[in-house]
């Protein structure tokens, strides 16, 4: 691609002062996840549906459509996000470090949900990254 | 987050893109620059009509261009249109980083 190629992958990490097991609550608790994400109906089930919700703005309803579809405890959680027509997946993956966590968000994809080119491989949506670059988002 | 024309001009990029020939056709004109369809086809693998459906969708999410000469169509690639899918990165950018203070901050409310 050329040097003006997009990305389809944003990646933001950083480095928590917290244990993994406290890392993982904040991730995978309902009430918790609502305080610094969204009011969501999580559960901590692979395959489980649930929806993100914030308030309406003009031109998005406000609600994300997701799905686990990764748990391994204290290790790695990862979820479809579907909104407004299109599809990512979400992978959080936590490091235990000296000082605590080092924790990653990835974010992938994007297909639109209505072209069913995609339903063949049931996540092939994701291979879609290709060979395309990354944006490493590094904070702190 | 996103308005909704952006979303829908990002929406028609992704899906020319998801296909891996037509990733591949577009990767190849940004690399070697202009090629005719004859040229796209000997290289694809597939067949002429196939390419001239790729080059369609690709045009119609604007990521190609074409310039009719004589007998033959010259196809070249347009990476400006790949600008919704960086406003994309931008916005789910700045919404995880503050998801991400948030977090840090709810963290330090919360017991051991």
């Amino acid at each position: 691609m050329s040097e003006s190629a997009a990305t389809t992958t944003l990646v933001i990490e950083r480095e928590m002062p917290h244990a993994p097991q406290k890392v993982w609550r904040a991730l995978t608790q309902g009430p918790l996840v609502e305080e610094w994400l969204m009011k969501n109906d999580f559960e901590p089930k692979v395959g489980h549906k649930f929806n993100f919700r914030s308030e309406p703005v003009q031109g998005w309803d406000g609600v994300i459509a997701a799905e686990v579809l990764v748990l391994e405890p204290h290790t790695r959680l990862a979820y479809s996000w579907a909104t407004m027509g299109m599809m990512s997946r979400v992978t959080w993956t936590l490091t235990p470090t000296k000082g605590g966590t080092h924790l990653r968000m990835e974010q992938t994809g994007f297909a639109s949900e209505e072209d069913r080119a995609y339903k063949g491989a049931k996540y092939g949506w994701t291979s879609f990254i290709g060979k395309m670059e990354q944006v490493v988002a590094r904070l702190n | 987050m996103m308005n909704m024309s952006t979303q829908t001009v990002a929406n028609e990029v992704f899906k020319a893109l998801a296909d891996p020939t037509r990733r591949s056709i577009f990767e190849h004109l940004s690399r070697e620059g202009e090629q005719t369809v004859h040229a796209l086809t000997s290289r694809a693998g597939v067949s002429q009509p196939a390419v001239s459906k790729h080059l369609g969708v690709l045009k119609r999410a604007k990521l190609v261009r074409d310039r009719r000469e004589g007998r033959e169509t010259h196809y070249s690639a347009q990476p400006k249109s790949l600008a919704p899918l960086a406003d994309w990165m931008n916005v789910y950018g700045a919404f995880w980083r503050e998801r991400f203070d948030k977090l840090e901050s709810l963290l330090k409310r919360m017991d051991q």
